[in-house]
């Protein structure tokens, strides 16, 4: 029997965000520059299933919380489209927009900058709730508020004190019952364990995880740390420098990745298991993105890169179950 | 038996404050071999680069040694002053921090710095030093020294940058470095290459290294022996392979398993419930204890000593033998 097909909640598309980086007017005039653009995402394609986690992973200042950011409406695309559950996203006030926007939800990297210190817990977890107009009845939501604590491990007396009196494990599941409180079907999680140890990180890991399988959620989940990507994610979405260069269901990723930067990335992680497992020596740093290299963008750290690479920019094609953007894969250069 | 590189002896750092001291590091004692590394992992607030900088003075005050003794190479430095201190810390322990920039001055050239921290410290010429310099740099990787050295700091990327401290660690030639985070703020891909200058050339000099992170897999990668640190104490210290493998402790083997594996499956992690007791509320007996499935009596009562399991040292009451019958399950 098959699999049920898949259900695209999220479908993302061209999906481009530029920033202009030029220095002020009266200096570019004198020292005769252009206007300098920074491509902060560059022409990204991704579906995100019902109920599926799919992970981004990439460096620092691959793009992550930008195409975050868009997702949820923060930040308008300077081209491509979203469509969540069928209907196109837009950084507007519409009523369209209204009602959309009950849908989904973002936990950020930090548990202290995301809630506002001077709000008791439960106003902070009810906001959501009173902002989009879901519960009206101040008894109703103070006892949706009292069941959210709980459902996150934390306890409804919590609801009366304020977040500088939790530790930072306690924060993000804070955050975490604040996100739930609307009810979301989809939640962005931008770095959500980034700034915690690595024993409360387990615990809130697993704390989403069983969110996910009791509420149906689907998670968009962004990190720079492999081993929890691997742990959290169905697929994942490899990054560098904006654009997207592989994406792959979880266990093929780790077992046999596709792109040769997907495969230093992998070498880069330490070995906890000791395995003794062998490993290429990783080589150069990332680029300055405001001047990107020609091509393929990680033509200049390539172990396999050519004349091709060095001009043409690879596209993304299809390799077994995922999807990957390497001339040198394309031409069989690489098994 | 050699003379320790380093020998640290029941150290006690404290903080002042109206309400009585906090003490922030609580009778830590370990040896470090001459050409050794050893890790120091340990989560946020456990002490770790507090160990760090009461070895080498650097302690912010009101913050202090309370009692203990440090030994470098044999001679007892927990009382230096002053200038006798700073050259111990040029000379004889090089540092490396998180962040390049607190070991980098912006306003002076790489070649600058290091030369005068090398004519600090060895009598020769400054031709004669720059050549040294340059050395230096190339051996830490620098493509193009010769010509890089007359750079400023900020023309230099994160993770060059970071290999430039490392050569300023090594300028004088110290029988041990001390690194505090060395590669927290750099890029995954980055991180394996400065960590493996760091081994590589402190290994050809002979040069120890105290390596401070909180990341479990660079020190698996990196480290000889590991001492895992809680709440201002040493949980547990030993051989990398078998602390990792093999933990003793309750808190390593929690440590250890809520760390998502790259080669496993595992649905779910393994929690410790609660978090690090603050320095204020610091519990009796073994400060595990609130946090510990296998807690009984005797650890809310009375505090465990380090004490030789094997390859290990472990403190906790699980392994004393008045004890162990008792509390084996
Ligand atoms: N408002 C902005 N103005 C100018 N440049 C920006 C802006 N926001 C982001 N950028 C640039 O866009 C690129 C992508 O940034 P982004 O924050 O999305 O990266 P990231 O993958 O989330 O990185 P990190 O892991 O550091 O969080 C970076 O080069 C960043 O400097
Ligand atoms: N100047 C200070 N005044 C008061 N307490 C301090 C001071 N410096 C450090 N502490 C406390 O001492 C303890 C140990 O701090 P330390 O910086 O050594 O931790 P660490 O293990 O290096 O943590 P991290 O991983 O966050 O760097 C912490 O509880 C910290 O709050
Ligand atoms: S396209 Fe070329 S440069 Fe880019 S990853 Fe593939 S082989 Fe390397
Ligand atoms: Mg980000
Ligand atoms: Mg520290």
């Amino acid at each position: 029997m098959n699999a049920p097909m898949p259900e695209p909640l999220v479908e993302v598309s061209d999906l481009c965000r530029e920033f202009d980086v030029s220095k002020p007017w009266l200096n570019r005039l004198i020292e005769r520059e252009p206007k300098q653009f920074l491509r902060a995402v560059d022409n990204v394609h991704f579906n995100i299933n019902k109920g599926e986690t799919l992970a981004l992973v990439g460096e620092s200042g691959s793009g992550k919380s930008t195409i975050a950011k868009m997702l949820v409406g923060l930040l308008e695309p300077s081209q491509g489209t979203i469509l969540f559950g069928g209907q196109r996203m837009r950084t507007d006030t519409s009523a369209e927009m209204q009602v959309l926007r009950k849908r989904f939800q973002m936990i950020f990297q930090s548990p202290y900058a995301s809630l506002n210190p001077r709000w008791r817990v439960g106003e902070v977890i009810a906001e959501p709730m009173t902002v989009l107009a879901i519960v009206k009845d101040r008894r109703e939501i103070q006892k949706r508020v009292d069941e959210l604590l709980v459902l996150v491990g934390l306890s409804a007396a919590d609801a009366r004190k304020f977040p500088h009196e939790f530790s930072g494990g306690q924060r993000q599941r804070i955050a975490i019952a604040r996100a739930l409180s609307a009810n979301p079907e989809f939640i962005v999680c931008d770095e959500p364990t980034s700034a915690l140890d690595v024993s409360v990180q387990a615990q809130i890991l697993n704390l989403m995880r069983d969110l996910q399988d009791e509420l149906g959620l689907t998670y968009l989940f962004i990190s720079h740390d492999l081993s929890v990507v691997r742990h959290m994610a169905n697929r994942i979405g490899v990054l560098y420098l904006g654009a997207l260069v592989e994406i792959a269901d979880s266990k093929t990723l780790f077992s046999n990745p596709v792109h040769p930067y997907t495969k230093m990335l992998l070498d880069a992680v330490p070995d906890l298991a000791m395995t003794g497992r062998e490993r290429k020596r990783v080589e150069g740093e990332i680029p300055n993105p405001i001047n990107p290299p020609t091509g393929c963008t990680f033509h200049p750290r390539c172990p396999f890169a050519n004349e091709r690479c060095k001009r043409e920019v690879p596209l993304l094609k299809a390799y077994g179950t995922g999807v990957a953007s390497c001339h040198a894969v394309e031409e069989g250069r690489i098994d | 038996m050699t003379t320790p590189v380093l020998s640290v002896k029941d150290l006690v750092v404290e903080f002042p404050t109206r309400h009585g001291p906090l003490t922030a590091i609580s009778g830590v004692s370990f040896d470090l071999a001459p050409g050794e590394i050893l890790g120091m992992v340990g989560e946020s607030g456990a002490g770790k680069s507090l160990t760090g900088s009461a070895i080498i003075g650097l302690l912010d005050p009101p913050g202090r040694i309370a009692s203990g003794e440090i030994w470098l190479q044999g001679e007892r430095i927990d009382q230096l002053r002053g200038d006798d201190m700073r050259v111990l810390r040029g000379r004889r322990v090089g540092m490396v921090f998180q962040d390049p920039l607190t070991s980098l001055n912006p306003l002076y050239t790489i070649a600058e710095q290091l030369i005068e921290t090398i004519r600090t410290h060895l009598e020769i010429s400054v031709n004669e030093a720059r050549k040294r310099a340059i050395g230096l740099l190339d051996d830490v990787g620098i493509p193009a020294a010769s010509r890089r050295i007359d750079d400023y700091p900020h023309q230099f990327s994160g993770g060059m940058r970071q290999r430039v401290v490392i050569a300023l660690a090594l300028a004088a030639e110290p029988a041990l470095v001390i690194a505090d985070e060395p590669t927290t703020a750099l890029d995954v891909s980055v991180q394996a290459q400065i960590i493996e200058v760091l081994k590589e050339q402190c290994t050809q000099r002979g040069a120890s290294i105290m390596l401070i992170t909180h990341d479990m897999g660079v020190i698996a990668e990196t480290a000889d022996r590991v001492a895992v640190m809680y709440a201002g104490r040493i949980a547990e210290i030993g051989p990398v392979k078998d602390i990792i493998q093999n933990a003793m402790h309750p808190y390593t083997s929690g440590l250890m398993g809520s760390i998502p594996s790259l080669t496993q499956e595992d649905d779910r992690l393994v929690q410790i419930p609660g978090a690090m007791p603050r320095l204020a509320a610091m519990p009796a007996g073994c400060a595990f204890h609130p946090r510990c499935e296998r807690v009984f009596d005797k650890c809310t009562a009375s505090r465990p000593q380090l004490i030789p399991m094997g390859t290990h040292e472990v403190s906790c009451w699980l392994y004393d033998d008045a004890t162990a019958v008792a509390a084996k399950p």
